[in-house]
């Protein structure tokens, strides 16, 4: 089958990512705390993408920005994946009082913006990256666990899952042989939007003041060092801010590719 | 001679297929028709699923739905052209000389204004008539169509009258205009059987007072045979056969018409009562968070390597009862015994050899079949899960069971969704037959089938009760089934069994008033069965 | 009673418990959090007798549900308590703020909404031409910008490439009308931005399901036109999920303001919330807090009741 230019691009441009993230340390031209440059200066051989706010090497620092942003994201992701699908599953299979519990408590958790319930955890709680990550992945699963939730109570009730049922097959089998194969693809897409959300979130937070420390460097984060530089024309604060918005855009891409690929695998989407 | 209304000639319509991660591809849905419908005549369009009948029809308002495109062939309405015919004159022709009534009138009226306005619209939008003179044409039509308070129903929203009611509706309101032609697409098929006759009777009396030309669009054919004066037959979007409605039906000329025609004719003789693998006692049950009883104090026996039908319509409580026998919900009063072992209520309290001997065949074939899973998967995990059958062993019982539903070699590897309807339906019956059972319960395992697939299956099952001797419990609402494979009847009526025995017995008079309505609401292809039937009942309740 | 003013009661008494078991999850879930406040306030290096006296001064020795009621009681009279850092009336620091707030989110709704329906309509009619086409690929990228983003790239545009505006918003007390409009011009562009975006794409999607319904075939093939059609058949049936589209997305309006209220330092609720998570005044978070989620919960309410509203089987019940 082929695939669409868009996917394409976005998938190269998700693997760039990934790879200048996993191998920071080595692609990055200064160390993360070199200073020796002026401030805001421009493009040059020595710094190719200038110097911010107290003289770093802004690609430098983007690079090892790529690092922290893409680690706190994945993770608070996987997280959220983790926690929001077992309970999702666990709900839509057990039903009873079970499901009500935990869609009772989710609904709760998602009457209130994300943004709002984490400004008001973070005033409490120390900022540290695993904190962060906790905090993030909770807020997050809810939506996991909402939609898993639905995909799998709508394969539930599906005729073959009543077969499996009436030839007294265990809830290992319903689950993994019946349910989740059928509700891969929704999930698998999802995944790509959860991690999106997380870096805008991350990088939302940092901005803010209250995401990544320094001595840290991530992309809100930077954005934030950099911003009054822009009332003099110095574009330094761009940079990261494109950067957060090109991670976004080609995951996104890849996420709709995948919907539509594993939808049309062989056998289609069930029901 | 004047022309003729509608005159179709070599009509072409393709659509295009959007399969996933496939270039986009043109198919043609209608290879070069011709048609001619004289004013005042009613023309029968049947087939199978896929036949483009209802294609054509809508080909008769120069309409395409959903991206399907008219391209070839003339289409010459009231002797002008339409087929080219630019969007403004469609519009003035569309409501005014050709009307249409859908299959699901719930869906086609807006379901955000009362039933008056929208049948009164085309008249009023075209400019035909004043408001007064149209709501009393729309009153008037109300009540020649049978409806309750036809003075008062056009107040009324779409969601507050019944079904059989808002296909009425739906008609009066392609009526209201005074159209030359009226295209009907299938419009009793959603109803019950016992709902359809009346609809049915008020369709042709109105077409037959206002002296309306019409196009009747069903698979059923014997209900057309009731309405149309001659029938056109179509198949995969070519014409078969066309000819008298008395000749069609009672000396059709090509095969595939033959065979339509005597697909109903399939006879199954009763075998002796024996002693039952099945007792089903005085079993009460319902749903929870309800309070009324869906089953009420059913009893019912089936005797081994037999078939007892159990026939009903929509909310008899027939799939309820399906529901009961194999646990999936628990009677509150009365017992299940089974090859002389009391079942337990639940299906958690059953027995590996309980479920083994109980299988289920659906209706929906297509949702019965994981998507993911392969044939050899789907019809092999009841050979390994009940007999530890594993390797090379259960791949040779895969492909016995395979033969033995006529399908052969090379299926085991595909997937549901390469399958037709009715090789589905057959795996599904595979895998029940996989796990040796002594009971199959069949829940309407033929209606979402065309009908000589439907027969198919039938036969299938017929043979493999033969070889197997294992008893069906088949649920269905199709009295022509019931009549081709059981040996016993049970008719449900609100939850409970108001006739049972034998099928002889069953289906020989004097009946319960029930299932004297329902038996006798059953199309019959032969002419003049409906004016009989409706004869009869309005002597009948004049008598009383 | 009407079974669509029980309906409607029903959902207003949820929002209300609602609204009473987001209060208690401000208080009583920080509560649980590890972090003890008066440590936050004093630092690491505080005594422990300075710790207890400041304890004993706040209540924090009385048990926590003790003091979430005296809050709520406190809440529920417009007293909002003090706050810990500066000992100023939260209520009344949060007055004059939240009219700037509102002000805001105000003007970018008055811009966001007629202009996202339009456009939804627009991409509804011209489904899968280029005008669909065209808007879904801009709003596609706005989608994956968060709003500080979005924020910078348009003063970057709109005061240095095209120097028109001022990239900070003050506006005080004693400010005309139209000073005020055109201080806050910048930050309603972006959050007016970030709101189509989402807005435009679900009022889409929303015509685009009314317009597939069978009683839309049934109206063409009534020979109507397509102006009777899209208002008399389409219009009816679509206001209901539009108004809650429309609802839904002032709500992310609500998040969003708080973060364009940082960028151009207008001085408003938003910022007031996130300067004061930064110095742990807990006080001041959750008054501010239990004021978003408010007004949260308000509109999600709102978009519901209007949808039972506008539901002819709830509204001619049988």
């Amino acid at each position: 089958m082929r695939m669409p230019l868009s996917a394409l691009i976005g998938l190269v441009l998700t693997g760039t990512f990934l790879f200048i993230a996993i191998f920071a340390q080595w692609i990055a031209p200064y160390p993360l705390d070199d200073s020796s440059g002026g401030q805001w200066e421009g493009f040059s051989a020595a710094h190719w993408l200038g110097t911010d706010t107290i003289g770093r090497d802004i690609l430098s620092r983007l690079i090892y920005g790529a690092q922290v942003t893409i680690f706190v994201a994945l993770a608070s992701s996987l997280l959220a994946f983790a926690l929001g699908a077992f309970f999702g599953f666990l709900a839509a299979v057990k039903g009873g009082w079970i499901d009500q519990l935990l869609s009772r408590l989710v609904d709760l958790m998602m009457a209130i913006p994300s943004l709002i319930v984490a400004l008001v955890m973070l005033s409490v709680l120390p900022l540290n990256l695993t904190v962060l990550i906790l905090v993030m992945g909770i807020l997050d699963s809810t939506r996991v666990f909402r939609l898993s939730r639905a995909v799998a109570v709508d394969i539930a009730v599906m005729d073959y899952v009543e077969a499996a049922r009436l030839r007294g097959e265990k809830g290992g089998w319903i689950i993994f042989r019946e349910i989740l194969p059928n509700a891969l693809s929704p999930l698998v897409a999802e995944f790509g939007l959860r991690f999106i959300f997380a870096v805008l979130f991350i990088s939302t937070l940092s901005f803010l003041g209250l995401g990544i420390q320094p001595p840290l460097a991530d992309w809100g984060g930077m954005v934030k060092e950099n911003k009054d530089g822009l009332i003099y024309g110095k574009s330094a604060a761009l940079l990261p801010a494109a950067a957060i918005a090109a991670l976004a855009i080609s995951v996104n891409l890849v996420a709709d590719w995948i919907l539509t690929r594993t939808s049309s695998l062989k056998g289609g989407r069930g029901g | 001679m004047a022309d003729p209304l509608l005159q179709i000639k070599g009509l072409v319509i393709e659509a295009t297929s959007y399969p996933p991660g496939e270039p986009p591809k043109t198919v043609t849905l209608v290879h070069g028709v011709d048609l001619t419908l004289e004013r005042g005549r009613v023309l029968g369009l049947i087939g199978e699923s896929g036949a483009g009948k209802s294609t054509i029809g809508l080909s008769a308002m120069a309409y395409g739905r959903g991206g399907v495109r008219l391209t070839g062939g003339t289409i010459h309405l009231n002797g002008r052209e339409i087929r080219l015919a630019d969007a403004r004159s469609l519009r003035r022709l569309r409501g005014r000389e050709v009307t249409y009534v859908s299959q699901s009138a719930a869906a086609s009226f807006n379901p955000a204004k009362q039933i008056m306005e929208q049948v009164i619209e085309t008249c009023l939008s075209h400019g035909l008539c004043s408001k007064a003179e149209a709501e009393a044409r729309a009153r008037g039509l109300f009540r020649k169509l049978g409806l309750p308070n036809p003075d008062t129903i056009g107040n009324r929203y779409p969601h507050q009258v019944s079904g059989g009611q808002l296909q009425r509706c739906m008609t009066a309101m392609a009526l209201c205009p005074k159209p030359d032609l009226v295209i009907f697409d299938e419009p009793t098929t959603a109803l019950d059987v016992t709902t359809q006759i009346d609809v049915l009777a008020a369709i042709k009396e109105a077409i037959r007072d206002t002296g309306v030309a019409a196009l009747y669009i069903t698979h059923d054919l014997a209900v057309v045979a009731q309405v149309a004066d001659e029938i056109m037959v179509l198949r995969h979007g070519r014409m078969v056969e066309l000819g008298e409605t008395g000749q069609i039906i009672h000396r059709p000329v090509q095969d595939y018409t033959k065979a339509l025609v005597s697909v109903r004719g399939l006879d199954h003789a009763e075998k002796p009562p024996a002693p039952p693998v099945l007792q089903v006692q005085n079993v009460t049950a319902r749903y929870r968070g309800t309070n009324f009883d869906v089953l009420k104090n059913v009893s019912i026996d089936l005797p081994a390597g037999q078939t007892l039908a159990v026939v009903g319509e929509s909310g008899s409580g027939k799939s309820t009862l399906a529901r009961a026998i194999t646990g999936l919900l628990p009677p509150s009063q009365g017992r299940i015994t089974f090859a002389g072992r009391e079942l337990s209520a639940d299906l958690a309290g059953r027995t590996k050899d309980d479920l083994r001997e109980i299988q289920m065949i659906y209706q929906m074939a297509d949702t019965a079949m994981n998507p993911r899973q392969t044939v050899g998967t789907i019809i092999g995990r009841p050979l390994e899960f009940y007999f530890g059958l594993k390797g090379a062993e259960r791949d040779r019982r895969v492909q016995e069971l395979l033969d033995q539903i006529e399908m052969g070699k090379g299926f085991a590897d595909r997937y549901p969704a390469e399958l037709s309807g009715g090789q589905k339906q057959r795996v599904c019956i595979a895998r029940a037959l996989a796990a040796k059972p002594k009971l199959i319960i069949c829940d309407e395992v033929t209606s979402a089938l065309d009908p000589l697939v439907a027969d198919g299956i039938l036969k299938l099952l017929l043979a493999l009760q033969a070889q197997e001797h294992v008893a069906y419990l088949f649920i269905t609402h199709d009295l022509a089934t019931v009549k081709a494979i059981s040996d016993k009847i049970a008719v449900m009526f609100k939850g409970a069994v108001v006739r049972y025995g034998q099928k002889s017995d069953v289906l020989t008079p004097p009946f319960d008033d029930y299932t004297d309505l329902l038996l006798s609401s059953v199309p019959e292809m032969e002419l003049g069965w409906l004016e009989q039937v409706i004869a009869h009942r309005k002597m009948e309740s004049a008598g009383n | 009673m009407h079974p669509i003013l029980k309906l409607v009661v029903q959902r207003i008494a949820l929002g209300l418990l609602l609204l009473l078991a987001v209060s208690a999850v401000i208080f009583l879930g920080v509560e649980a959090l590890p972090g003890d406040t008066a440590q936050a306030i004093l630092g690491q290096s505080a005594t422990p007798q300075a710790l207890e006296n400041l304890r004993e001064k706040l209540g924090l020795n009385e048990p926590p549900l003790t003091r979430y009621f005296t809050w709520l009681g406190g809440v529920l009279t417009g007293d909002l308590g003090k706050s810990l850092t500066n000992g100023v009336d939260i209520a009344q620091a949060i007055g004059q703020r939240l009219g700037n707030t509102l002000f805001l989110a105000g003007c970018a709704a008055v811009i966001a909404v007629p202009l996202a329906i339009l456009l939804g309509l627009i991409a509804a009619r011209y489904a899968g031409r280029w005008p669909d086409k065209l808007i879904s690929a801009v709003t596609l990228t706005t989608i994956s910008l968060p709003e500080f983003v979005a924020a910078y790239f348009v003063i970057f545009l709109l005061t240095q490439l095209f120097p028109v505006f001022q990239p900070v918003a003050m506006v005080f007390p004693g400010m005309s009308f139209w000073a005020k409009l055109h201080a806050i011009a910048l930050p309603v562009i972006v959050l007016v931005l970030v709101v189509l975006a989402h807005m435009m794409r679900m009022t889409r999607a929303a015509i685009l399901n009314v317009m597939q319904s069978a009683y839309i075939e049934t109206a063409e093939l009534k020979g109507l036109s397509p102006m009777t059609i899209i208002w008399k058949h389409a219009f009816p049936n679509a206001i209901a999920p539009v108004v809650s589209v429309v609802m839904l997305n002032l709500a992310y309006l609500v998040v969003g303001v708080v973060v364009v209220e940082v960028v151009f330092g207008y001085n408003a609720l938003g910022q007031y919330l996130v300067d004061h998570v930064t110095k742990r005044d807990l006080p001041v978070v959750q008054a501010v807090g239990l004021i978003f989620a408010a007004v949260y919960i308000f509109l999600n309410m709102l978009a519901d009741i209007i949808g039972i509203l506008a539901n002819p089987r709830l509204r001619h019940p049988k």
